[in-house]
């Protein structure tokens, strides 16, 4: 039925359609001056006529004919009034389509356009999400300005709204209001600060890019949001995650100190060579105190990394280009290997990531010379690429490497493609003027060319053996004369007035063929290019000076052509040869010095990369590929001196939104999700806990701050841990009992030794066992516990909105601080036996400065104790001081934010500490192996303070006794992969037994192994958390070497222990 | 960000173009028909062109140039990831990517780019999505539309917007559960006169089809991980699992995808399972050469190779070439001097050969080097990095 009424419909409107031209050309028309336009005319009058029929598949057939039309570039301006009528349609693509006219037309139809705003207001208070999200897009987009209030309103109601969909069209509305009318700034800034606490992904990107375009310079408003945005990237949509990086990467400039300095010294020299000289006095400056990275710069990097096996090319390069300006140097390297990546993909992407490795090169040649190959040129690649990877090649080279790539020169220069192999020849030029070793073998190898067949070839070869003899005026006299041979075939101006120049620069070594040649111009000199012309005057004027007798009258001859010749140019350098060199009585005093002007020493030219000056622009943006500054561009910042408050991020915690978005029952159901992918990440700062709940932070094992420097930790602890992963629900009383076994009376099902380690615990406590450390069961109790408390943190959230807050400590654990404090104190006794340890360090490390912890300060220290609170867990002690004239109540622990599987046992609440006191507490932190941060809040009864605890590596293990046979039996099955070392120089009285095994036990928690051999110190160890064995050797050799080898089945933590040792052995 | 997008043919005519903010004169692309004179060839345009007001970025794309016009700072990749981005799409929704294809859609293609991009940033990208926003043309659906009145157009925000697994919309049934994986590689190398390998690369994908109800989460993981060392993923794959496990968990988009892509780099010398050779020569003062071509297999484990292709790009002096092929069918064009010779299946008993003379241009000198020969060509189930998947499970 329908379908016949569209049928009927369509034919009806083809009937419309001819009925109407007829009448257009038989009736007078009115408009008689459009008559050229008649046909126009009529097709628009039919489709008025479908708009305003009653049917909707007419109207659509209608719109999308209109639509066809915008596409082609039609004007379809003049259906404005009869589109505009249907922006209500209740036919969603009607609706769409005529959505699409009037964002095209509306700044054309001001006044029609505003009849349509009605609808708009009408659609924002839709409960569908999408139409309230396309409602305020096409109103948005409408360009008039009288509706600028309408649009403020909208924009502050939808970033408000409910849905993350609409909220992120609103930040887009930003951008689109602050185009039309700039003076909204300061209301937009207003919205933007709002959107930015947003905790939505969604939203994330697009609200940075609002923040881009319309207050860049604002960067006070990141600050609280920055950690925020940090770890939300992962889980950003790709577009935003470009945006954001970016942003960040400016962030990161004006916030945090420079982490280049320490490399200096340490790696190449080259890259001083290349550094500004403001950087380099910023720099010494700075090398005076030690570095420590700033765990917010620290975690920026971090959370970049993985992105960069993004599929998105745009992502990888955002990634990339980060890197390179904020990371440590020692760390870009990682951002090669992806960017070759990219060399595999669409032609456009290519270009624009060999541009940033070209710039990249220059400075780091390393970084890319393990990949060398990828950059050999392919017979399929068009022209600007095949001249981008010649430029990359070039940088590349290096003594090493140049004989195998003049062999792939030689294919190149053979190429068919006559810019390329030019450009070839361009590039082995600039080889041999940067690595002197080959600078013969190319000028033999460019001479060869000079016989080619191919003009731009030879012409090329002269032009750059011009060059190379330029730098080398030795005996060349061969060549010279070879290519005086050349002038008679060679065409190419540049060849030309290159050879010229040749010969008059070395007239003297060639004083029988000079004359020649300049005779042979003087005949031809009427038919040269300018280029050559200027060169022959140039040679005349030298022979003149060197062998007047000769050349004389020649000279003369050409300066007489020159006198009358077109070029202005000429005549000008002729008549200034002439003044000079011709001595007559009007010349000055300049004559007499003619002969050194002409036939000084000119400095060889430098064969510079063009790439060489882009490195001020940042790398992966439009101005860098175009090498000038493009519209917008925003500058990155240098370093700062001294760094700016890093308290600046940090964020409170109890700030309460007033307005919730989200019901409780839709952000359980976006829960799960969540946790999958993004790694539980969460803020402790929640302004507002409503979209808090809406991404789960009941998960929240913010890895935030693992492995950020320790300069700012602090002590705390929780009571339990959290496990992300936790699902099945445990009775409480089953916890407890949990507890109450691995904790107090040991491991029942552990081994024998482990028993007997727990007796000797009970009697001396000073020698407490490392046993417990082995890999017993006892997951049960930490896991249950963590239930328990994200459960309850669940509820917490949704309901309070104070989450974080809730926390479940037990009885036993009052006790078991007390015992452990009295450990503690004990230790400082260390003896050297088996499972103790051989040396327990006094360093403490600041958690808490007493300056941003309002006068709570705080250290810790790792006491190398087996932990009573868990034997996967490493103790720490804590002490806390009250520098305040006032009593400090109700210190404890809040917000933990541990990477995944990592746990925490926090110390007990203390009820208050009195003015100029100190205490001491124990807790332990399962770090599972890692150098991961631990970050939580330390916090009194008014104040939250966020500290975090990176444990060094060497407190990550507990001694192992073991006999020298054990050791190299287990050595023997720790091989090859599991194996690592390095070679260590240092001075011999360095080498002494006492010298190294004081420093390899102050580094690292390590047990002696008794040794037959002299020169061999062995040490064992095992992981706290996985119990795997680390074995160290230390085998001195001849001179002032040492071979130090680690073996362990954990070849992170290998390394790392490795990287740790090497530099304290080595140093005096 | 992006302001406006034309579409050009390779006559240089625009067939469409769509604003995102106010009107950009079509004759900004003069500059852009400057510049594509300047460079002989397509493929040699530059990608980005700077003009006195706007920047032009293209890509160039199944004959079709999609340039771009951006008024401010952007990243470059940003733009041109985006264009490359919106022709996948089209492709995925009209099967081809034309110029009759698109001014035929002209209405869906409108109705894309709207969603896609919102004041020049990008909106809705992943297909997923933009397919439950608008339904790609099929002739079923055109029927059903006429009959019933309803539109292709979704009138409810698809529910993958609003998730954080944006590429899976919910509610997928199939009464069949299935999950295809194709690992296709490609050796990618340069080889000289003589036969040596002077660089081979492998570049891998994993496409998948995945067919599967509900909310699947997958994981599949590798024989040898280690030769996967440097790999892009798509977004649903979990980096976090991949860095500890080396194993690939992600609930994947439904329909067909591109799960990730690999690279092994040319440290790992591979063997080329073909090789050429060849007999190509000119003589001077003559206007005849000589011109002898033999592909054979090497190395291929028992497998055939199928679809082999032979092109060359010939010397200019080359007039004409005579040649016979013992299989398949060559063609020479003497406009543009390409030579191409589709083999087929190579029979290791019978080695398909190409001989013959060329006629060169009289008098021209004998060009100084031999042509280069491109070689494709294709094996089933062989995968030369040695990566497969062992295992893939699955949980619902």
């Amino acid at each position: 039925m329908s379908g016949n009424s569209f049928a009927y419909s369509e034919q009806a409107g083809g009937g419309e359609a001819t009925e109407l031209g007829q009448e257009a050309t038989s009736t007078v028309s009115p408009s008689g001056a459009f008559g050229l336009f008649s046909s126009d005319l009529k097709k628009n009058e039919d489709l008025k006529q479908m708009l305003e029929s009653n049917k909707d598949s007419a109207k659509l057939d209608a719109m999308k004919r209109i639509v066809g039309m915008i596409a082609k570039g039609k004007n379809a301006s003049e259906l404005f009034p009869a589109v505009v009528k249907n922006v209500a349609s209740k036919n969603i693509e009607i609706k769409k389509l005529v959505y699409v006219y009037l964002v095209r037309y509306a700044e054309e139809q001001q006044d029609l356009a505003l009849l349509s705003i009605s609808t708009f207001q009408r659609a924002l208070k839709d409960p569908n999400q999408l139409i309230r999200a396309s409602a305020l897009r096409v109103l948005s987009s409408i360009r008039v300005p009288i509706i600028v209030p309408i649009m403020m309103l909208a924009i502050k109601e939808a970033s408000a709204d409910l849905s993350p969909y609409v909220r992120k069209n609103a930040a887009h509305a930003i951008q689109k209001l602050y185009s039309l009318d700039p003076e909204q700034k300061e209301m937009l800034i207003e919205v933007i600060e709002k959107l930015l606490k947003d905790k939505s992904t969604l939203v994330a990107g697009s609200v940075v890019m609002a923040f881009e375009e319309v207050c860049p310079d604002r960067i006070d408003l990141i600050h609280k949001n920055y950690r925020k945005l940090c770890n939300l990237l992962v889980d950003v949509e790709e577009w935003g995650q470009v945006v954001i990086i970016h942003m960040l990467t400016r962030y990161a400039r004006t916030q945090f100190v420079s982490p280049w300095k320490e490399d200096d010294g340490l790696e190449d020299n080259e890259k001083n060579f290349y550094e500004s000289d403001d950087e380099q006095k910023e720099k010494t400056d700075q090398k005076k105190k030690p570095y420590a990275m700033d765990p917010d710069h620290r975690l920026l990097i971090r959370n970049t990394k993985p992105l960069l096996q993004s599929r998105n090319a745009a992502v990888v390069m955002a990634v990339a280009q980060l890197y390179w300006h904020i990371s440590p140097k020692s760390e870009v390297g990682i951002i090669s290997k992806s960017l070759v990546r990219l060399l595999r993909s669409n032609r456009e992407v290519q270009y624009i990531v060999l541009q940033n490795i070209a710039t990249m090169s220059i400075q780091r040649k390393g970084m890319f010379e393990p990949y060398l190959k990828s950059f050999y040129v392919r017979s399929t690649d068009p022209t600007m690429i095949k001249i981008l990877k010649l430029e990359i090649l070039t940088n590349l080279a290096n003594e090493a490497n140049i004989s195998t790539l003049l062999r792939e020169f030689q294919t190149y220069v053979k190429s068919q493609d006559k810019q390329f192999a030019a450009a070839t020849i361009q590039t082995i030029g600039r080889c041999a003027t940067n690595i002197s070793e080959v600078t013969d073998t190319c000028l033999s190898g460019l001479v060869c060319l000079l016989s080619n067949r191919d003009e731009i070839v030879v012409a090329e070869s002269v032009v750059v053996i011009k060059k190379l003899l330029q730098m080398q005026p030795a005996q060349h006299g061969e060549i010279i004369k070879h290519m005086a041979k050349l002038l008679d075939s060679i065409t190419v101006p540049v060849a030309r007035a290159s050879i010229l120049w040749l010969i008059g620069e070395n007239c003297e070594r060639v004083p029988k063929i000079a004359p020649d040649v300049l005779r042979k111009m003087a005949k031809s000199f009427t038919n040269e290019d300018d280029l050559v012309k200027l060169q022959i005057l140039n040679l005349g004027a030298k022979l003149y000076l060197t062998n007047s007798k000769q050349t004389k009258l020649l000279t003369q001859y050409i300066l007489n052509l020159g006198k009358y010749d077109q070029n202005y140019d000429i005549r000008d350098r002729t008549r200034f040869i002439r003044q000079l060199i011709v001595p007559n009585e009007k010349s000055g005093a300049l004559s007499k010095y003619a002969k050194k002007i002409f036939l000084a020493q000119k400095p060889a030219p430098l064969l510079e990369s063009p790439f060489k000056d882009r490195d001020h622009f940042q790398l992966g943006t439009l101005s860098h590929t175009l090498n000038t500054k493009a519209i917008g561009y925003l500058e990155l910042s240098n370093w700062p001196e001294v760094a700016p408050d890093p308290s600046v991020r940090n964020v409170e915690v109890i700030e309460l939104q007033a307005k919730e978005w989200t019901p409780a029952g839709k952000a359980k159901k976006e829960n799960p999700a969540k946790k999958f992918y993004s790694d539980s990440e969460e803020e402790e700062d929640s302004s507002d806990s409503s979209s808090d709940s809406e991404s789960e932070s009941g998960s929240a094992s913010g890895e935030q701050d693992e492995e950020g420097d320790s300069s700012e930790d602090s002590s705390e602890d929780s009571s339990s841990e959290h496990r992300s992963d936790s699902e099945s629900v445990s009775e409480v009383g089953d916890k407890r009992t949990a507890k109450r076994n691995s904790k107090s009376k040991g491991k029942s099902d552990s081994e024998d030794e482990e028993k007997e380690n727990e007796k000797s615990k009970t009697s001396d406590s000073s020698s407490t066992d490392s046993s417990s450390v082995e890999e017993s069961s006892s997951d049960s109790e930490s896991e249950s516990e963590s239930e328990s408390e994200s459960e309850s943190k669940k509820v917490t959230m949704v309901r309070d909105y104070s989450f974080f807050q809730l926390r479940i400590n037990t009885f036993e654990k009052v006790l078991l601080i007390a015992d452990l404090e009295g450990l503690n104190l004990s230790t400082s006794s260390s003896v050297i036996s088996v499972n103790t340890p051989v040396f327990v360090p006094v360093k403490t490390h600041v958690l808490l400065h007493r300056m941003s912890g309002r006068g709570l300060a705080a250290h810790y220290f790792f006491p190398r104790q087996p932990c009573i609170f868990g034997d996967k867990m490493v103790s720490i002690q804590i002490t806390l001081n009250n520098t305040t004239d006032r009593k400090i109540e109700n210190i404890h622990i809040e917000g933990k934010k541990l990477p995944m599987g990592m746990q925490m046992h926090v110390f007990n609440p203390i009820e208050s500490l009195e003015p100029e006191g100190s205490i001491t507490v124990s807790m332990g932190i399962d770090f599972c192996d890692s150098t991961q941060t631990a970050s939580f809040q330390l916090c009194t009864k008014d104040d939250c303070f966020n500290v975090n605890i990176q444990p060094p590596v060497g407190e990550l293990l507990l001694p192992v006794a073991m006999s020298e046979k054990d050791f190299k039996k287990e050595q023997g099955m720790l091989t090859g992969m599991n194996e690592t070392s390095t070679v260590i120089i240092a001075a011999p009285q360095n080498f002494t037994p006492s010298v190294i095994l004081q420093k390899v036990v102050n580094i690292a928690n390590v047990g002696v192994v008794p040794s037959g051999q002299d020169n061999i110190y062995r040490f064992a160890a095992k992981t706290v958390h996985s119990g795997s064995l680390m074995l160290v050797t230390v085998e001195l050799k001849e001179g002032s070497t040492a071979q130090l080898i680690i073996n362990t089945e954990r070849t992170v933590i290998g390394s790392v222990l490795l990287r740790e040792l090497k530099p304290v052995l080595s140093q005096g | 960000m992006i302001h406006s997008l034309f579409l050009i043919n390779s006559s240089g005519d625009i067939f469409l173009e769509k604003h995102w903010k106010s009107v950009v004169s079509r004759s900004v692309c003069d500059y852009f028909f400057e510049a594509q004179e300047r460079a002989t060839e397509a493929e040699n345009v530059p990608p980005v062109i700077p003009t006195p007001h706007h920047y032009l970025l293209s890509v160039y794309r199944h004959k079709i140039f999609f340039v771009a016009v951006i008024q401010t700072e952007v990243p470059p990749l940003f733009v041109i990831e985006f264009l490359h981005r919106v022709v996948d799409t089209f492709q995925d929704y009209f099967g081809v990517c034309s110029e009759p294809v698109i001014k035929d859609n002209v209405v869906v293609v409108y109705e894309v780019l709207e969603e896609m991009l919102d004041n020049g940033f990008p909106l809705a990208t992943e297909s997923n999505i933009l397919k439950e926003l608008i339904k790609p043309p099929t002739i079923l659906r055109t029927v059903v539309n006429t009959i019933t009145g309803s539109t292709n157009v979704g009138d409810q925000l698809p529910t993958g917007q609003l998730s954080v697994v944006p590429w899976r919309r919910t509610g997928v049934k199939y009464t069949n559960n299935e999950a295809y994986f194709d690992v296709i590689e490609e050796i990618d190398a340069i080889i000289d006169k003589s036969g040596s390998t002077i660089t081979a690369e492998i570049q891998g994908v994993i496409d998948a089809c995945v067919k599967l109800t509900g909310m699947p989460d997958l994981t599949l993981s590798f024989m040898n991980p280690r030769l996967l060392d440097d790999v892009s993923f798509h977004p649903c794959v979990r980096f976090k699992r991949w860095e500890s496990e080396r194993i690939l968990s992600f609930i994947p988009p439904d329909g067909n995808f591109r799960l990730l892509s690999y690279h092994v780099s040319a440290q790992n010398l591979v063997a080329i399972p073909v090789y050429v050779k060849h007999n190509i020569s000119f003589r001077d003062s003559s206007s005849l050469g000589r011109f002898e071509i033999t592909v054979g297999p090497k190395q291929t484990m028992g497998k055939t190779i199928e679809g082999v292709i032979v092109t060359s790009q010939m010397p200019k002096g080359v007039l004409n070439m005579s040649l016979t092929p013992s299989q398949g069918t060559h063609t020479f064009d003497p406009v543009t001097k390409m030579l191409s010779w589709d083999v087929g299946k190579i029979n290791p008993q019978k080695l398909p050969s190409l001989k013959g003379t060329m006629s060169l241009q009289a008098g021209a000198s004998k060009p100084d080097e031999n042509p280069t020969i491109n070689l494709h060509f294709k094996i089933q189930q062989l995968a030369i990095s040695g990566v497969p998947r062992s295992l893939h499970s699955k949980t619902f």
